[in-house]
């Protein structure tokens, strides 16, 4: 491999290799500075991205920063690139495809005819030598539509995913945080559910009260219980009425093997799901998850950087066709991303990166207890993901999850969001709300004492219906 | 509908669930109760993660009935601490000089980790608490170890020659419990042991695990990890009578 080195004044700044260059180049992470890789003086970073700058993009596909032989995720990325939508821009730098990505010429149509020609280290690459708000306003030209029973990505709206977690599963509380969040007008990307235990049983049961409740008020909506792949698939066999397939996934085969997941099991649980056909206005039926860090934490990033692993998780997620994806931007910890300033930027990155590769991309904006980062500084990054068109957000009671000990978004955000932005749910879930009177005729919620939502919310599952 | 119980939509799930479900609104936003609540709730864990154990007092104390070792970490302060966790689970190869190897059963470590309100409120009764039910075994001096992650204590563990390390230790604090301790037990502590060679005990707190019911475990868990010579995923706690863990808040 080439080496890599600048001359600024009188300092040459040299780098072994590629992954040098990027990992160098990345904005300050402590995950980076935790695995050896970060820049050690911030001149050092600049210097790496006046390199990457220069650097063609065509250099990603001859130089691969994990080899082809020994991880499968480098082999679908090169095998699956399409070199016909790479041509308008093969002959770019990293710098030359940011400038337009920025420019007049770049359009919502452009952007989608080129990302099956994007590869994962091309957008890392671009990525690091962006702004924020170069990452808002690329990002926001973007346009990534899926759909299962409702349609998500639309330009102009913005989808919700209500997580009605509970420690112990237990159904009544569950239903608790469930109705409410309706009352809100959460819950159109998906009603997901972390469960407490890995349990089938308890599994198919969430499942079963979440079916009931959708047939019951008749609302156009998908639910997941976010289990392990394999976990969904026994389910599927055991005929429990399953939406979506959930799973974890990494940048790397062998961080992925830390999950207990290879791309072929994936692939099995995206056909179980498809089997069942149960969606009606499309048959995305998978909704991946991801973030910063997890390779490093599994100790196997090869010594990249922690962003364009994280990238490289997209393509994973690309070859799977989601309804949605989503980064748990700050939920694993200060080691990876210190304080909000990283996990801001990092939420802004992995949605760029996502919606250039063509993912349907959404943001968990949280953090945990022991990061620097509070309350107002998810304000912020979720009004500037809501810049960026993000295609949902992740929701949870009063911005509390009791069963992670984390903190997210609250419903109201979403409703706040929504108003600001004048940016409604997805269509059919718009429309169902209207019916049930959720919504007044000016798209603003009903008070929760009014009769329409004391309908809902006295809602009694039957916990034992399927018992 | 004028009955006051009806004034809150919410009234029969408050008994099954801790999740601020039915906050109400002011415009689109959470009412100002609500935001105070939150916040009240987020300074504590926020005060739990960065307060400080007073190590000093706490060795003054527990120096009265048996010996004990002051221990830091190679984080030199709290917010390398946080980003590197690697240099949390080393000890200060200064103050490691010091720690003499002796013929010791079990050795307790008392780590702030990430919760300076647990370790304050639970680490000295459990300690205690488990040495009363360990009588005949030989205790090595307790360790206290600052700005400690559960890792420290193989390192520690090792320096002194003890056959099990415990290691009490803060857990990370969520919005309803900030003060939550945890009790992580190694066999032959050594650097470089992984955490499916560990045995753990967690939610030690008022709304949990009780002092009393987590030494018992702990005690039972050290007795078996001595008779079969190992701990981690191939010791299961069975411990008859024991009841079982309450789910994690």
């Amino acid at each position: 491999m080439p080496s890599y080195s600048i001359l600024l004044g009188r300092q040459r700044h040299v780098f072994d290799d590629l992954k040098a260059v990027m990992a160098a180049a990345s904005p300050e992470k402590s995950g980076d500075r935790l695995a050896g890789i970060a820049a050690d003086t911030n001149e050092r970073r600049v210097a790496a991205r006046y390199l990457l700058a220069d650097i063609p993009l065509k250099t990603f596909l001859e130089e691969p920063l994990i080899p082809y032989e020994i991880d499968e995720v480098t082999r679908l990325i090169v095998d699956s690139h399409d070199a016909s939508a790479f041509s308008p821009v093969a002959h770019m730098t990293v710098g030359q495809l940011r400038d337009w990505l920025l420019s007049y010429e770049c359009t919502t149509a452009g952007l989608s005819a080129l990302a099956p020609g994007l590869t994962p280290e091309m957008v890392a690459a671009v990525s690091k030598i962006m702004r924020n708000h170069d990452l808002i306003v690329a990002a926001a030209k973007t346009s990534v539509v899926t759909g299962f029973r409702t349609t998500i990505g639309l330009k102009g709206r913005l989808s919700s995913r209500l997580q009605p977690n509970h420690p112990t599963d237990d159904p009544e509380g569950v239903a608790g945080s469930t109705l409410d969040g309706l009352t809100y007008g959460v819950g159109d990307a998906v009603i997901g559910i972390n469960p407490a235990g890995d349990n089938l049983e308890a599994c198919v049961r969430l499942m079963e009260l979440f079916d009931r409740l959708r047939q019951r008020f008749d609302i156009p909506m998908q639910s997941c219980v976010l289990t392990h792949v394999t976990t969904s698939i026994k389910a599927v066999e055991a005929g429990a009425p399953l939406d979506l397939v959930f799973q974890s996934i990494a940048g790397t085969e062998a961080a992925n093997r830390g999950f207990g997941v290879d791309l072929k099991v994936l692939r099995e649980g995206r056909e179980a799901a498809l089997s069942l056909k149960r969606g009606t206005v499309g048959d995305n039926v998978m909704y991946l998850e991801t973030g910063q860090g997890s390779a490093l934490s599994a100790d196997a990033h090869h010594g990249v950087d922690e962003q364009t692993i994280e990238a490289r998780a997209y393509a994973v997620a690309r070859h799977l066709k989601p309804l949605i994806v989503n980064t748990v931007v700050g939920f694993i910890g200060p080691e990876y991303l210190y304080d909000a300033k990283q996990i801001i930027r990092a939420g802004l990155e992995d949605h760029f990166c996502g919606k250039l590769l063509g993912v349907p991309m959404g943001v968990d904006v949280c953090y945990t207890n022991h990061a620097e980062a509070d309350q107002d500084d998810m304000d912020n990054l979720m009004f500037l993901l809501a810049s960026a068109g993000v295609n949902f957000l992740i929701a949870v009671p009063g911005a509390d999850d009791v069963m992670l000990n984390y903190q997210s978004l609250s419903y109201h955000d979403i409703v706040s969001l929504r108003h600001s932005f004048g940016r409604p749910p997805a269509p059919e879930f718009e429309a169902w709300l209207y019916r049930m009177g959720l919504f007044d005729s000016e798209g603003r919620l009903a008070p929760q004492a009014s009769s329409v939502a004391r309908r809902l919310i006295d809602y009694h599952p039957d916990v034992r219906a399927s018992a | 509908m004028t009955t006051p119980v009806d004034l809150d939509p919410f009234a029969r799930f408050r008994s099954v669930t801790r999740a601020r479900i039915g906050l109400g609104r002011a415009g689109d936003s959470l009412p100002i109760r609500a935001v105070l609540d939150f916040q009240l709730a987020h300074a504590r864990a926020r005060d739990a993660v960065h307060g400080h154990v007073d190590f000093a007092a706490m060795a003054d104390r527990i120096g009265k009935t048996m010996p004990v070792i002051r221990l830091k970490s190679r984080a030199a302060d709290r917010s390398i601490y946080l980003a590197r966790p690697d240099l949390g689970r080393r000890v200060d190869p200064a103050a490691l000089a010091g720690v003499e190897k002796g013929d010791w059963d079990v050795a307790f470590v008392i780590a702030d980790g990430l919760s300076a309100a647990a370790v304050e409120a639970h680490g000295e009764v459990v300690l205690s608490a488990c040495v009363r039910r360990l009588g005949d075994l030989k205790v090595a001096p307790v360790v206290l170890g600052e700005q400690a992650r559960v890792a420290f204590g193989d390192e520690a563990g090792e320096a002194l020659g003890a056959r099990i390390v415990v290691v009490l230790i803060g857990e990370r604090p969520g919005l309803s419990v900030p003060d939550s301790l945890g009790a992580y037990l190694t066999f032959d502590p050594r650097v470089g042991r992984r955490d499916s060679e560990r045995n753990c005990i967690s939610n030690i707190h008022a709304d949990g695990l009780s002092h009393e019911t987590a030494a018992d475990k702990i005690a039972w868990l050290i007795r078996e990890a001595l008779r079969l010579g190992l701990t981690g995923v191939d010791l299961k706690e069975d411990m008859s009578g024991a009841t079982a863990l309450p789910a994690p808040l």
